[in-house]
């Protein structure tokens, strides 16, 4: 038995339409998972959808952020092995222009809809015993600090504290919890944050390993953490930065 | 919109640099204060204030307040989201 498969493993990922998420649920079926793919955006989540491998994937579109929308997902799901909390936003702004909706939008998607899907998928015994939660997290906030992203930070360790706990209440069930803290990745939220591509060039230059990372790097380690070869790990942040922390 | 509206939120985004020192033709990169931090505080103000969302790449193609000022004008009621998905 290769302890790295995640075969007989059904597995949720939140945020499945584009960048980290698509690259996780694409490398966790090529694992040998089940998947369960959510996403808001139903022609992107279809995309991901279509390139998974094998059989016998869901796909769910929803929008997280509406609570009675998580409910009803809840509600639908079989019995799960894994849950890869990924959906998250960006928003660069600095903090003197930061308006209480600011706040919200990225408390809501970055931190309170984690927490109430993990809530939930406890309160609806959707999890199978030796389930394994993945949170991605963030460098930003946990390991380091970047201008503009105050709220960003703050919710992304938020997710950190709160995943800890949720590793020690649920350690008696062998249930585990885990972050990943990526640093910049190659996605489309690139777009929102990026300075220019002059800057993001020199920016990808500060890293001792002088790139930023590619979605499936976070997915290795996601797909790690859900496997069994991790079974007593728990409460840990995985570091995926190509060493930008060291410095 | 008006110009001196313009140069004072601009201005506002300055702590050190008196608002007196701002005007049409002050060239803002090479105010002693400039850094990518006012850099994106005028991104942000004009984000919000005038509801356009200007990318870096674009802003810096102006050195002047007067050619930012043009280049919003073009820019007024083309707006789109900031949020992406991740």
């Amino acid at each position: 038995m290769n302890p790295f498969s995640l075969m007989d493993k059904t597995i949720l990922v939140t945020g499945a339409s584009s960048g980290i998420g698509r690259a996780i649920a694409v490398v966790c079926s090529q694992m040998g998972a089940t998947l369960i793919v959510t996403g808001r955006n139903e022609s992107r989540l279809s995309e991901t959808f279509s390139v998974l491998e094998g059989g016998g994937h869901l796909q769910i579109t929803a929008d997280l952020t509406n609570l009675q929308e998580m409910e009803k997902l809840v509600e639908s799901l079989p019995k799960i092995d894994g849950l890869v909390n990924n959906a998250g936003i960006v928003n660069p702004l600095v903090l003197q222009l930061t308006e209480e909706s600011d706040v919200n939008d990225i408390f809501l998607t970055n931190t309170l809809v984690p927490v109430h899907l993990t809530r939930l998928v406890l309160q609806h015994k959707k999890l199978n015993k030796s389930a394994s939660l993945v949170y991605i997290s963030s460098i930003n906030g946990n390991n380091c600090a970047y201008i503009g992203s105050s709220i960003y930070a703050a919710s992304k360790s938020a997710l950190t504290g709160f995943m800890k706990v949720v590793a020690l209440e649920l350690s008696p069930r062998g249930i585990r919890a885990n972050c990943i803290n990526p640093g910049m990745i190659e996605t489309d939220l690139l777009k929102a944050v990026s300075i220019g591509e002059e800057e993001l060039e020199k920016d990808r230059l500060k890293y001792p390993l002088k790139r930023y990372g590619k979605p499936e790097e976070v997915a290795y380690a996601a797909t790690y953490l859900l496997s069994d070869a991790t079974q007593w790990m728990t409460g840990t942040s995985l570091l995926i930065d190509g060493g930008y922390t060291l410095q | 919109m008006e110009i001196t509206d313009f140069i004072k939120d601009f201005a506002a985004q300055f702590d050190d640099t008196d608002v007196s020192d701002f005007s049409l033709e002050t060239r803002f990169r090479e105010l002693d204060e400039w850094s990518s931090l006012n850099a994106l505080a005028i991104l942000n103000m004009i984000g919000k204030k005038y509801s356009v969302i200007l990318k870096p790449e674009e802003m810096k193609t102006s050195n002047t307040i007067q050619e930012l000022f043009d280049l919003l004008q073009s820019k007024l009621g083309l707006n789109e989201s900031v949020f992406i998905d991740g």
